[in-house]
């Protein structure tokens, strides 16, 4: 290792708080120079990630890797400490592709851009930072910093819906998100200093604290709170009401980082604080996390079809995509769990192409309802064919990465619970048909008279989506390599069989 | 007896200050004397540089500990009194505008620092009484400086009326004590104690429960909180910040050091009280902060929430195993971080509210919509401000809130640190609505409000250096942390 293999997980951390830094004290109000400053950060951490990628080494992927260690705070053990496995480098990979696509998003984005881009530089330092810490006092800190500036994203650049007799205000929403996101952080913080104090080694340090072997009553009522905690940014039912109206009322740049990215942050922490360092704790509370998570499969996929508002239909869709995360996870077997990383991954490309589209919908036509919202394809043929895309990739065709992905986690359940199994692959098949439905109704079909003129997809939204499908597309034809790298990363997992 | 009264050098200077202030004020013509802040604040340095030359590396007692002087007190001698200089800093553009005799008001600012080292050197607890009446007299006429304002009137009735009834229930708690014990020391209450482990005389338990509870009505905690909102908003602003985070931060210096050397080993009779007591004020301080529409309101909810917090843990400062009292030193840490780390937060949310106080008037939270649109500046450090406070990461608050509550959890209080937690979650729903009105609202067009609001440069600066002080502790802690940790030694050893 050279030394700037020790640091470049510290570069692409320190990077996007740097930016934000550099945006606060940036002189002028010239905004494109902002823009293209941003852009670059983005487009420099991807440049990190793909040196990061290219250089794991998956022969020995049950270490972490790029390790770098700093003593920070010693009278509580605390360390900056950072590294990565197969599961984090996925998700580095999600993060690198992400966020230059909501920055390229954003860029229409003129009310105050400063400060859009100020907090999208925060969210996603915090993003970056959960992923790669190996200290559970820098993970929690990051994980917090994550979910905080999406506030003021929803609330000032976010946007409220309509109902028939209701309106949802988009601060309500962001409330409520921050909310739900900050209270399920107690129940992580709880873990957290419960962990610290049971393993009595004055230190926070995640690597020394997977070693230790937990007694297995204490593993039983820790994982819960941590499968729950985590488990709420990731939208596991009940606790993922927030997540429908934060995801419709963000602009869409941030809704593309919230549903493709941060949600996920949910599902890692729960492999990473909870099964790795509890793997009793995560059997027994398995059987639980499967419920749920074939809740949110079916659940999520019902209250997508009964939508009226092209987001929300996006935000339940997310719902329903994040149980099969859950159940994989709940699998414990390799395959299992390997695919429910992907699938992460796999749904948060995505999530972010359809939040894009439906962004370009939205902001041409000022509607998201889609019994007005009709034959869009005649108008714009680029957005039909990337909707089409993601409407694929979303209900599992193979050639698409969420194919692979949910195959994964099929074969890991009939391995395990053949039965919810049977009851996964039907909620695949709803997918099938809101997706279709919804394809059909606001692309295809006759065109109103009122949308013949909106324009087709800008540069930077061509651009992005294009970049986005290309990655869906890639990852379901050649699979191999991420599967690898996921696996090797998963394997290792003391919790994890098969 | 022979008395090292040399020992007391900085104590006389930060007194002859006090004099000195007067004095000039005097002298100087009436226009000039607003500089008198000047004055103020440098000679508060001086002898914060005093104490740290003459007693660096000291630990000497008076009168057979009546007096301590140890590292513990050399923190917060010099803590308190920076404190009190960048108080009397922030207040100097109000003083120009609303306050009439700023040679008074400094010097009366000057004294309370004298009370409030007394408080924090008291190895006896008459001393400590005397010092902690010192403080109070001070309080009550900075209180109701501002004659010609009935609020600030009422508020100084409240608090004087309010404050000598506690100052009655605490001396009284300190009658049978030394019924009980003999002596007022706390080495001696320590060693009656320890030696009476099991056993304790209902007078002595009952000393000790007003004690609790005369500490209490001083620290704002519930239910001995009533006067603190009306004080709090009647009061001009610089000397709310003085009882918000000056006077607080010496009353729990008095605290650490009592329960510590002093009541340690009845760990087992106070911490439940202690315990509940915090319970009842984080639990009280951060909901009724909720329905606030006054931001100097707002404040004083959110700072008895805060003392709370202070609260988990001063009950966090030892468990008992086997039948043995084992001191928690991450405790006394914590709580002295805590303290730091809210008097940044806490002084640059007060000095914001000065600022927009002195330009449009109002301390109305309805005024502070559409600030980020007025001030950028104001509104950002308002933001970091209130976000340190609710413990968000990158701010101080953060940081100190992680301390205490893994402190309460090696204390076998986890419990108690998880309500904490949630209490700091219902903390950050009213930041955020202040946070909103920043930044999400508009200014509605018929304000009569000037769209911008322009600083003074002193003004300018204080803010600046409490905002990088808020994000600084927050992200490079470990040097406070280390200088925090040798001043919790001097009181706390072992474990």
């Amino acid at each position: 290792m050279n030394n700037f293999d020790e640091s470049v997980l510290t570069l692409l951390l320190v990077l996007p708080f740097a930016a934000a830094l550099a945006l606060v004290l940036w002189p002028g109000d010239e905004l494109r120079p902002m823009k293209w400053f941003s852009a670059a950060v983005a487009l420099a951490t991807t440049v990190l990630v793909a040196w990061v990628i290219l250089g794991f080494d998956y022969t020995e992927a049950e270490q972490y890797q790029f390790v770098s260690e700093t003593e920070w705070l010693t009278q509580l053990g605390i360390g900056f400490n950072l590294g990565v496995d197969g599961i984090a480098v996925a998700m580095l990979a999600l993060t690198g592709i992400a966020f230059p696509a909501a920055i390229l998003v954003g860029w229409n984005v003129d009310a105050r851009s400063k400060d859009y881009l100020i907090l999208l530089n925060l969210l996603v330092g915090g993003v970056y930072g959960t992923f790669v810490s190996l200290d559970l006092f820098f993970l929690f800190f990051f994980y917090e910093i994550a979910v905080l500036p999406m506030y003021l994203l929803i609330a000032f650049w976010g946007s409220s819906t309509n109902f028939p007799r209701f309106t949802r205000l988009k601060e309500y929403s962001a409330m409520k998100l921050v909310l739900f996101l900050v209270g399920g952080s107690v129940l992580i913080w709880i873990s957290i200093i419960a962990m610290f104090v049971e393993a009595d080694l004055n230190t926070f340090n995640l690597v020394d604290l997977q070693r230790v072997g937990f007694d297995e009553s204490f593993q039983n009522w820790v994982f819960p709170l941590l499968m729950i905690g985590f488990g709420l940014l990731g939208g596991l039912w009940p606790l993922h009401t927030w997540s429908p109206d934060g995801h419709v009322s963000a602009p869409t740049s941030v809704s593309m980082l919230h549903a493709g990215v941060l949600m996920k942050l949910g599902a890692f922490g729960i492999i990473r604080v909870g099964i790795q360092t509890m793997p009793e704790g995560a059997e027994a509370w398995a059987p639980l996390l499967l419920g749920l998570g074939a809740v949110n499969v079916i659940y999520g996929s019902i209250a997508a079809m009964s939508q009226t508002d092209l987001k929300y239909v996006i935000g339940y869709s997310s719902v329903s995509h994040m149980g099969y995360v859950f159940l994989g996870l709940a699998t414990l077997h390799t395959l299992g769990v390997t695919g429910a990383v992907l699938q992460m991954f796999s749904h948060g490309i995505m999530t972010a192409l359809m939040f894009t589209l439906a962004g370009a919908v939205y902001h041409s036509s000022h509607t998201r309802d889609i019994g007005v919202l009709s034959g869009l394809a005649k108008v714009m043929p680029v957005g039909a064919f990337f909707f089409a895309v993601a409407g694929f990739a979303s209900l599992g065709l193979p050639g698409f990465s969420g194919f692979v992905a949910e195959m994964l986690v099929f074969l890991g359940l009939f391995q395990t619970y053949p039965w919810i199994g049977a009851l996964a692959v039907i909620g695949a098949g709803i997918t099938a048909v809101y997706m279709l439905r919804l394809m059909a109704k606001v692309y295809f079909g006759e065109t109103a008279q009122r949308w013949e003129t909106l324009p087709d997809l800008k540069l930077n939204e061509k651009l992005v989506a294009g970049t986005l499908a290309l990655t869906l597309l890639i990852v379901g034809l050649a699979p191999f390599y991420l599967i690898d790298v996921i696996r090797e990363g998963v394997r290792h997992i003391p919790a994890v069989t098969g | 007896m022979n008395v090292n009264f040399s020992l007391l050098v900085p104590e006389y200077v930060l007194v002859g200050v006090a004099f000195v202030v007067l004095t000039v004020d005097f002298i100087l013509p009436r226009r000039h004397r607003i500089h008198l802040s000047w004055l103020a604040a440098a000679g508060l340095v001086l002898s914060a540089m005093v104490v740290m030359v003459r007693r660096w590396d000291t630990v000497e007692t008076l009168y057979d500990g009546l007096f301590i002087a140890d590292k513990f007190g050399l923190f917060f001698f010099v803590f308190l009194t920076t404190l009190t200089a960048v108080i009397v800093l922030i207040s100097h553009d109000y003083v120009r505008k609303h306050i009439r005799q700023p040679g008074e008001f400094y010097a009366l600012m000057v004294f309370a620092a004298v009370g409030m080292v007394g408080m924090a050197q008291a190895g006896e607890l008459l001393t400590a009484y005397v010092a902690l009446e010192l403080l109070s007299f001070s309080m009550y006429v900075l209180v109701a400086f501002r004659r010609d304002d009935s609020k600030s009137n009422e508020a100084g009735v409240k608090y004087i009326v309010l404050g000598a009834f506690s100052s009655a229930i605490l001396l009284y708690g300190i009658s049978m004590v030394w019924g009980a014990t003999g002596t007022t020391y706390y080495a001696g209450i320590s060693e009656h104690l320890a030696a009476n482990d099991g056993n304790l005389d209902s007078t002595l338990i009952l000393g000790l429960a007003l004690i609790l509870a005369g500490l209490g009505f001083k620290v704002a905690a519930a239910p001995f909180h009533m006067w603190a909102p009306d004080t709090y908003q009647g009061a001009p602003t610089p000397v709310t910040a003085f009882l918000a985070v000056a006077s607080k931060a010496a009353a729990f210096a008095l605290i650490l050091r009592l329960f510590t050397q002093g009541l340690l080993p009845a760990l087992e009779e106070w911490q439940v009280l202690v315990a509940v007591l915090a319970v009842a004020t984080m639990v009280i301080g951060n909901t009724v902060a909720i329905v606030q529409s006054n931001i100097k309101r707002m404040l004083a909810y959110s700072s008895v929430g805060q003392v709370g917090f202070l609260l988990v843990g001063v009950a966090a400062l030892g468990y008992v195993e086997d039948g043995a009292v084992i001191p928690v030193t991450l405790a006394s840490d914590a709580v002295m971080l805590h303290l730091i780390g809210y008097a940044f937060a806490n002084l640059a949310a007060f000095a914001t509210v000065i600022a927009v106080y002195n330009h449009i008037g109002t301390d109305e939270l309805s005024g502070y919509e559409g600030l980020a649109k007025r001030s950028p500046y104001l509104s950002m450090v308002m933001a970091v401000a209130l976000f340190s406070l609710a413990g968000l990461p990158f701010f101080v608050g953060f940081l100190t809130k992680f301390y205490l509550f893994t402190a309460a959890a090696e204390a076998g209080l986890l419990w108690l640190a998880g309500v904490a937690m949630a209490a700091s979650v219902v903390s950050l729903y009213y930041y955020l609505m202040v946070i909103k009105r920043m930044f999400v609202d508009d200014v509605a067009e018929s304000d009569t409000i000037p769209v911008a609001v322009s600083l003074p440069s002193l003004s300018w600066l204080l803010l600046g250096a409490l905002l990088v002080g808020t994000i600084l502790l927050g992200v490079y802690p470990q040097p406070v942390a280390d200088v925090v940790e040798a001043a919790s030694g001097a009181i706390l050893p072992g474990a």
